[in-house]
């Protein structure tokens, strides 16, 4: 189809389709007006049951456990998927020597970016780690803690130091610590199995006070997990694309 | 803010698909893409919100406090990350167009057609 | 609660975590891996098999992390098995079984994830059949998506193969994001994600605006998954780049899962109260006729093998939507018998394309003339199915269209029949002339297409052309489905048992209370009266018709040169395919705006109608 033609068909059928919405939209209770009942019922119980005081992360882990899964899996065949596009193509190979990646890395940052990136990476490494591991108590979770932790690798590529985040994110280890933290979320639902309890179900002693780091059973457990495999999965990909920046073909190009 | 949020969502919506059929540029195409989805998370917070009432944690407030529905926070909260990793999906594809095309128009970039 | 019910998704995912993280280690074991594989697969498949007979009698509800619903309140997941759902994903794992004992040697050296993403495949397509929760489904029907996309880059050395996946996953990937705002609407009127619950909270209301948008939006992702036209571009590109056992699963299964997807949001959650049976089903049977007629049109003209098969699973796609539209027992068993009869027909097709890619280097029908023939059992195998595909009885393919053809028949649409038997004459013609021409080089070669001849010779990637031998683990497979194609349209009792588990599968109610009570309904009722599903003489006649009628298309089309009366008459609809095959653009602008228009036409017919 010629642009204008296209633009002409997408523009019927763009204002059809909004109409069509905004008419669904408008039979809504309204904005503010949440009817209940999934969220209120589990805003009134889960405290009680699971001993975590966020509930967000109650129903993320515990409740809605089984989605996590399946979008842990999602973002593991992702990272599968840019794995086997962008790595080492037939007549290509990676730059090992300083020498060759300063010939390639893009002109280096300046002092004022190399020495915020250098100082910020351990208080985010911190406040990472702290995000992945205290999911039942606070808004936080996996899988923002895990997002922070890879934000420090790249803290460290900022900061030109491109051969350390090669050395310190060597493709093998990101891909069996994804693997681990997603083969482990699914190995914790099936020792409940094994204790006779249905899948996924919360088998850890949950703690005396709601709302402690060591309470909530496996919901600590698997939103640890959970940070493993995404901090493990988006340095994958960073590193993957960031590759590309570094990767020689053998012509010579 | 009445329907407001409603508005949003549906304008959002039309602008990302906007964006993907008029592009010109794969990656432009891809963060079109984004601002679709960015639509409905737009849609599933404000599904869920409730006037008056505070964040569904519960270290500070009493249990029984009225709160503001959990699971479509969760659920839009899961589906960001994954969303991310799904574009960097489509952006691998878009780097090896770019060294396979040569280019990154997608009128260009056509191998196989009819 | 039956503890076989988590084991088809959850197995699957763990071994594919397990193989990543083995992964240095196992990468020099290849066959450590198609083993491990392979056996993964086929236990899945056994398992299912197992639930597909325990679940005759009634559904069976597997709840995680022990969370039952209480006062008619779920809280948390739960899979819903019956037999048509279990089936249907045992029909994918044995795709998937048989796909990966064919890669066993199609592939020279796999990638480090290619088993990795054929089990989360796998898992995305069982967890997408039995999950009984409206976001769980969305879950894994992404992940089926982006194991999809990845499978289809698998070889990004070349071109085509990225222009297939970029245009397969943004197309996808729209569809997806307007069925997760329908989601989010059904949601925001329920404040329930289980289907059981939605389907319990809008029974008894009218349909007002909200209810018809958030079906359409919800049907809108999974039509594009189904490949209904005009959300079917990404198809036709998709088959033509993936690796063949990427393809077998694509066309054998995955488009199915976008109809079973249609069928059982309808079924658990619109049915009852969208009402306009009628209305619903005048609609969806016009798409599904246009797609079938579009399909078998674009399939007859094709030279491209894979992409050839491609159209035609548009073509039947649009033939199983037609039985679902029509909203009776019969009519579902009839799409759902006649999906397992193509599943396995197509992988064979398909195999049988990679056996000859494997061996000669070519898909190219006009390059291909007459050198298939030192590939005697293959070509036996490739017409047999193809037979298969023309509706021949003893087929499971003819017995399901038959169904479907009584049932619209019963019903007041005997022309239905007609559009049937047509595409099933161009499909089978279409597939009829490969076979004629490539294996047992009969007739002319088709007309050459130069560009056709370029794409269709640049996949020789990954495999090593002029084997001397057919390896065994490539052509069991295919000989194994086309025979199991013909196995189950042979069943004796399978008319009453797949029309007992439609009605099962459209009884609202009773579905509602087994999920959300535990209640055992002994004797389900759909809204229309199960039909009798025995085969008749117009079966018969509409069966051995079509394949008549493709062996004689098949005929015409690699002799009509030869033939004096028909050589100025055979290209006439050459003035017509170039306009209509620009719509093919391979620019994938143009398939979004397809699929905007074609939900906002949808969505416009049914606000119309729907009051």
């Amino acid at each position: 189809m010629t642009g204008r033609l296209r633009l002409w068909i997408f523009v019927a059928g763009a204002a059809g389709l909004a109409a069509f919405v905004l008419w669904g939209l408008a039979g809504l209770p309204g904005f503010g007006r949440y009817p209940g009942p999934y969220g209120d019922i589990i805003n009134r119980v889960a405290v009680a049951q699971t001993n975590a005081t966020g509930v967000v992360s109650a129903v993320n882990f515990e409740y809605r456990g089984f989605d996590t899964l399946g979008e842990e899996f999602i973002l593991f065949a992702a990272a599968a998927g840019i794995a086997t596009v962008l790595r080492r193509l037939r007549g290509e190979h990676v730059i090992t020597t300083r020498r060759e990646a300063l010939d390639r890395v893009a002109p280096p940052a300046s002092d004022t970016v190399r020495a915020a990136a250098l100082a910020a990476t351990g208080p985010v490494i911190v406040l990472g780690w702290f995000l992945a591991t205290h999911a039942q108590t606070s808004p936080s979770g996996g899988f923002q803690g895990g997002v922070l932790l890879t934000t420090a690798f790249v803290l460290i590529f900022l900061a030109g130091q491109v051969l350390l985040f090669r050395r310190a994110s060597p493709a093998d280890l990101t891909d069996v610590a994804g693997a681990i933290g997603a083969g482990g979320f699914a190995a914790v639902g099936v020792a409940a199995v094994i204790m006779g309890l249905p899948y996924l179900s919360n088998f850890l002693p949950l703690g005396g006070m709601p709302g402690a780091v060591t309470s909530s059973g496996t919901i600590a457990l698997v939103s640890f997990l959970v940070g493993l495999e995404v901090a493990a999965t988006f340095l994958l990909i960073v590193t993957e694309l960031t590759d590309q920046a570094l990767l020689v073909r053998e012509g010579g190009r | 803010m009445g329907f407001l949020p409603f508005l949003v969502v549906a304008w959002v919506l039309v602008v990302g698909l906007y964006g993907i059929v008029t592009s010109r540029h794969l990656v432009h195409q891809i963060v079109c893409l984004i601002v679709v989805q960015s639509s409905t998370y737009v849609l599933l917070l404000a599904v869920g919100y409730r006037t008056g009432a505070v964040a569904p944690y519960f270290s500070d407030v009493p249990v029984h406090t009225p709160a503001v529905d959990p699971v479509v926070q969760a659920l839009s909260l899961t589906d960001v990350v994954v969303e991310a990793a799904v574009t960097a999906l489509l952006l691998a594809f878009a780097v090896q167009a770019h060294k396979r095309f040569g280019t990154l128009d997608p009128h260009e970039l056509v191998q196989i057609k009819g | 609660m039956d503890p076989l019910l988590p084991v088809p998704t959850v197995l699957p995912l763990l071994t594919a975590a397990v193989l990543a993280a083995l992964g240095p280690v196992l990468r020099s074991r290849r066959r450590v891996l198609d083993a491990a594989a392979i056996a993964v697969a086929a236990v899945v498949t056994a398992v299912l098999v197992v639930i597909m007979v325990r679940t005759a009698g009634g559904d069976q509800v597997y709840w995680f992390a022990g969370f039952r619903p209480a006062h008619g309140a779920a809280i948390g997941i739960d899979f819903a098995a019956g037999p048509l759902p279990a089936g249907l994903a045992a029909l994918a794992a044995l795709l998937v079984t048989a796909a990966m004992i064919f890669s066993w040697r199609y592939f020279d050296e796999t990638g480090t994830y290619y088993h990795v993403l054929m089990l989360t495949f796998l898992a995305g397509m069982t967890g997408f059949c039995l999950t009984g929760d409206i976001f769980d489904l969305f879950i894994w029907f992404e992940l089926m998506s982006v194991s999809a996309y990845a499978l289809t880059a698998y070889r990004p050395e070349e071109r085509g193969p990225v222009q297939g996946a970029l245009n397969f996953a943004i197309s996808n990937s729209v569809g997806a994001y307007l069925s997760l705002s329908g989601i989010a609407i059904v949601y925001g009127r329920t404040g329930a994600l289980n289907m059981a619950q939605i389907g319990q909270a809008l029974a008894g209301h009218r349909p007002d605006g909200l209810v018809v948008v958030a079906f359409v939006l919800i049907i809108a992702g999974l039509l594009v998954k189904s490949a209904v036209v005009p959300f079917h571009f990404w198809l036709a590109d998709a088959h033509t780049v993936a690796p063949t056992p990427a393809c077998v699963l694509f066309s054998g299964v995955m488009v199915e899962l976008g109809l079973y997807g249609i069928a059982r949001v309808y079924w658990s959650m619109f049915g009852q109260s969208l009402g306009h049976q009628a209305t619903v089903t005048r609609t969806f049977l016009t798409l599904g006729l246009l797609t079938a007629v579009v399909g078998a049109m674009f399939c007859f003209r094709e030279r491209h093998l894979k992409r050839l098969l491609a159209f035609s699973t548009v073509s039947h796609a649009g033939l199983f939507l037609t039985g679902i539209a029509l909203l009776t027992p019969l009519g579902l068993a009839g799409a759902a018998v006649y999906v397992a009869g193509h599943g396995l027909i197509k992988a064979a097709l398909f195999l049988c394309v990679g056996i000859v890619l494997h061996r000669l280097g070519s898909v190219n029908e006009t390059w291909l003339h007459g050198r298939g023939r030192l590939l005697r059992v293959t070509g036996a195998v490739f017409t047999l199915a193809a037979l298969g595909l023309a509706d021949m009885p003893p087929f499971a393919t003819f017995r399901g269209k038959g169904w479907i053809e009584a049932s619209a028949a019963a019903h007041g649409m005997p022309w239905i029949t007609a559009v049937f038997v047509i595409c099933s004459v161009l499909v089978g013609g279409a597939v009829l002339r490969v076979a004629g021409g490539v294996f047992y080089g009969l007739g002319d070669p088709p007309s050459e297409e130069p560009q056709m001849a370029a794409e269709a010779s640049e996949e020789t990637g990954k495999t090593d052309h002029a084997r001397r031998r057919t390896p065994a683990t490539m052509i069991v497979p295919a000989a194994v489905l086309a025979v199991a194609g013909i196995a189950i349209g042979s069943l004796p009792h399978i008319g009453p048992a797949v029309q007992a588990a439609a009605v099962r599968f459209q009884d609202q109610p009773a579905y509602n209370a087994t999920v959300l009570s535990g209640a055992h309904v002994a004797h389900p009722a759909a809204l229309f009266a199960p039909e009798p599903a025995a085969i008749t003489v117009t079966d018969l006649a509409s069966g051995l018709g079509s394949a008549a009628g493709a062996l004689i298309l098949a005929f015409l089309a690699l002799y009509w040169r030869r033939l004096p009366l028909l050589r100025r008459g055979f290209e006439p609809g050459a003035g017509l395919e170039q306009p209509i095959r620009r719509f093919q653009s391979g620019v994938v602008n143009d398939y979004v705006t397809w699929i905007v228009i074609g939900a906002a036409c949808l969505g416009g017919t049914l606000a119309l109608s729907i009051r």
